[in-house]
C-alpha cells in the first residue's frame, strides 16, 4: 500500500511532469488563460495519460523494442482521437477555447516519455497509478499557473459558470496575453528553483 | 475554402501568430537548442524544411485520401505518421545526396517528429480550411515566423552569457524573461502598426 501511495505522490512532488521534469510547456502556457480551460486541458491529458500508460505496459512483452516508439505513438493517437470527439460532443464550448491543443496531445512529451520511462518497464497496475500521479502533478501545475493568471489578469476567478473568488484589484491584463504566459511561468520557475536549493543547502 | 489572401497569411504565419511566442507551439526547442546562434540556426533550417514539406504532403493527404473515403476521424493518426515517415525519408534523402547539410542539421531532424509546431501548421491548416497554395505559403510563414524567434532568442542567450544572473533565474526562468520580452515585442508591434 505504502509504494502504491508513494508512486502516486511521485508524480506530483519530484517527478512533477512541469517543476520537475520540465515536460509538455506548450498546452501549459497556451491554455491557462481561464482555470476553466486548465481543468479541461488536465482532464483530456490524464485519460490519455492513463490508458496509454495501461495499454503499452499490458503489451509491453509483445511490442519488438527496435519499432516502439512508433507503435507508442499509435496507441497515444488513438486515445487522443478519442478525446477529441468526446470533448466536440459534449463540451463544444470547451472544444473551441482549446482549438489545436486537444489534437496536439499527441506529442506532448509528457505522455510519450511516461511511456518509454516507466509504462515500458513496469507492471500493468504500478503504470497505472503512475499515470494518475502524473496527471494529477499536470493539473496541480495548469491550476496554479491558471489562478494566478485568470485571478490577476482578470479580477476573478470563474469556472463553470461559478464565480470562486473576486479581489478588488486593477485587472493586469497582460498577464492573459502571451508574454504574461511566459513572465508567469519564468518566475514560478525560479521560485521552485529557489525552494530547491535552499532545501539543498539546509538538508544536504 | 478560405479567402485569406497569400500575403496576409504569411505575415500572420511570421509574425501576428508567431508560433514560439505567440501560439506556444514548439517550446521544448525554443528552450532546449537556443544556449547558441549555431545550433538554433540548423535547428531553424531544418524546420522550415519539414514544415513545408509536411504541410504539402499533409493537403494532399487529407484533400484526397481522407475526405472522399470519409476517414476524417483519423486525421489525427495519419498526420503524425505522415510527419513521422516524412522526417525519416527527409534524412535519407539529406545524408545520401547532401552529406555537408546533413552533417549541420543532423541530429535535429529526429527530434523534429515530436515538435508540435510541425503537426500544429498541418491541422491549423486543416482548421482554416486552406487551399493547397495557401497551406504551403502558412507552411513556409509558420517556419520562418520559427526561425526568427529562434534566432533572436539564441542571439541573446549567448550575450547574456556574460552577464551575471541570479542562481535561481539561471538556465529556463532566465530563458522565460527573455522570452516575455520578445513576446511582447511581437504582440503589440502590430496594434500599433497595423498591416
Amino acid at each position: 500500500m505504502s509504494k502504491v501511495l508513494s508512486e502516486f505522490m511521485r508524480g506530483i512532488g519530484k517527478d512533477n511532469p512541469i517543476f520537475g521534469l520540465v515536460l509538455g510547456l506548450c498546452p501549459l502556457l497556451a491554455v491557462t488563460t481561464t482555470v476553466e480551460n486548465g481543468i479541461g486541458m488536465a482532464a483530456g491529458a490524464a485519460f490519455v495519460l492513463i490508458f496509454a500508460n495501461l495499454f503499452v505496459s499490458a503489451l509491453r512483452k509483445q511490442i519488438p523494442g527496435s519499432v516502439r516508439l512508433p507503435i507508442f505513438i499509435i496507441i497515444i493517437a488513438t486515445f487522443v482521437t478519442i478525446v477529441d470527439m468526446v470533448m466536440e460532443a459534449f463540451t463544444p464550448a470547451m472544444y473551441t477555447s482549446l482549438g489545436v491543443f486537444i489534437p496536439l496531445i499527441v506529442v506532448n512529451c509528457i505522455i510519450i516519455g511516461r511511456a518509454e520511462a516507466y509504462a515500458n518497464k513496469n507492471n500493468v497496475f504500478y503504470s497505472v497509478i503512475d499515470g494518475f500521479g502524473i496527471a494529477t502533478g499536470f493539473l496541480v501545475a495548469l491550476l496554479i499557473m491558471a489562478s494566478i493568471r485568470e485571478l490577476f489578469g482578470t479580477g476573478q476567478i470563474v469556472t463553470f459558470g461559478h464565480t470562486l473568488l473576486t479581489i478588488p484589484i486593477n485587472p493586469i491584463s497582460y498577464l492573459v496575453s502571451p508574454p504574461g504566459a511566459f513572465l508567469t511561468i519564468g518566475v514560478l520557475m525560479a521560485i521552485n528553483n529557489y525552494n530547491k536549493s535552499r532545501k539543498l543547502a539546509k538538508g544536504g | 475554402m478560405a479567402e485569406d489572401t497569400l500575403f496576409a497569411i504569411f505575415m500572420n504565419g511570421v509574425f501576428l501568430k508567431n508560433f514560439l511566442l505567440i501560439q506556444f507551439l514548439g517550446l521544448c526547442s525554443f528552450v532546449g537548442v537556443t544556449k547558441d546562434v549555431k545550433s538554433a540556426a540548423g535547428m531553424s533550417g531544418a524546420v522550415i524544411f519539414v514544415m513545408t514539406m509536411a504541410a504539402t504532403v499533409a493537403y494532399l493527404i487529407y484533400t484526397y485520401l481522407l475526405v472522399p473515403l470519409k476517414l476524417d476521424f483519423l486525421t489525427t493518426i495519419a498526420f503524425i505518421v505522415v510527419i513521422a515517415a516524412l522526417v525519416q525519408l527527409v534524412e535519407f534523402v539529406i545524408r545520401k545526396h547532401m552529406p555537408p547539410l546533413y552533417r549541420s542539421l543532423g541530429i535535429y531532424l529526429p527530434l523534429i517528429t515530436t515538435n508540435c509546431a510541425v503537426l500544429g501548421v498541418v491541422l491549423l491548416n486543416v482548421m482554416s480550411e486552406y487551399g493547397l497554395i495557401q497551406s504551403v505559403v502558412f507552411g513556409i510563414a509558420a517556419g520562418v515566423g520559427y526561425t526568427v524567434a529562434m534566432l533572436m532568442m539564441s542571439a541573446i542567450r549567448e550575450r547574456s552569457d556574460y552577464a551575471k544572473i541570479p542562481a535561481a533565474m539561471q538556465g529556463l526562468p532566465h530563458a522565460f524573461i527573455i522570452a516575455a520580452l520578445l513576446s511582447m515585442a511581437f504582440v503589440n508591434y502590430f496594434k500599433v502598426i497595423p498591416i
